[in-house]
């Protein structure tokens, strides 16, 4: 019930920033609109610990700055070798060890390689990712092992 | 302290036109289709995102800047997903991935 309340709330505050309108009326279609947002959720029983990652806490807050970081570095190498004239690519498939616990933590793994230019995953397993990589510097696996420990670290921080 | 944000702004939009150019002759260049999703990549992820970085430092503190970070937020959820699916649908249609010709064999 109170998840159902946080989504709510968090649909409202949504809305609020996307129309920008504070009359009266207009603010009660808003809540009338969130309320069936809700109410469709709960039906279709989708309201739960991954509909809604309230409890992801501070810690995923913390980790988001690295890995725009880590976004951006890729980026960098990615684009120099796009724009090297011999087109220096050696694409493999590997795989890597995930020690997530949790299906979210494994999803926000997984994301996060995705999201770094140069790494897509291909496949999630219980312990294990298959990842596709443009370059074998890519996957020597320092990077991703930081990756890896970094994520358990959020992942740590969800309670319940 | 105007003609800073306007320099800032400006950058920011120039760096995000580059790394869109620069994606785009990557999916050009690349062999195959996974290689291609790579250079891809980079126009969603430092592409948009200077690029809105850039209209956020125009629009200033405002509910248009908050939509700007809300519209860069969904595409950081998405897009990974949307790719994720692209490499699994090639996978599955038995898309054999591009490798470098070796001189030995």
């Amino acid at each position: 019930m109170l998840r159902a309340l946080g989504l709510g709330a968090v649909l409202y505050g949504f809305w609020l920033v996307l129309s920008g309108h504070f009359e009266p009326l207009l603010m009660g279609f808003g809540i009338g609109s969130s309320a069936l947002v809700v109410y469709l959720a709960l039906r279709m029983d989708v309201v739960d610990h991954e509909g809604l990652p309230v409890d992801l806490g501070v810690r995923f807050w913390l980790y988001l700055p690295w890995l725009m970081k880590e976004v951006f570095v890729s980026n960098v190498r990615v684009a120099r070798i796009i724009l090297t004239p011999g087109l220096p690519i050696d694409p493999i498939l590997v795989k890597y060890h995930a020690s997530q616990k949790t299906d979210l933590g494994r999803a926000i793994y997984a994301n996060s390689i995705t999201l770094t230019p140069g790494t897509i995953t291909t496949w999630v397993d219980e312990d294990s990712l298959d990842v596709h990589s443009l370059t074998w510097i890519d996957v020597d696996g320092r990077e991703e092992d930081e990756m890896d420990r970094r994520v358990s670290w959020v992942e740590q921080g969800v309670v319940g | 302290m105007t003609l800073v944000i306007e320099i800032l702004s400006w950058a920011s939009i120039v760096l995000g036109l580059f790394f869109m150019v620069v994606g785009t002759i990557g999916v050009l260049r690349m062999p195959d289709v996974f290689t291609r999703m790579h250079a891809a990549g980079m126009t969603d992820t430092m592409g948009a995102g200077f690029l809105i970085l850039g209209m956020c430092l125009q629009a200033g503190l405002s509910l248009l800047a908050a939509r700007l970070v809300l519209v860069y937020a969904f595409l950081l959820f998405t897009s990974p997903i949307s790719t994720h699916a692209l490499a699994r649908a090639a996978l599955a249609g038995d898309v054999e991935p591009y490798r470098k010709p070796r001189g030995d064999g």
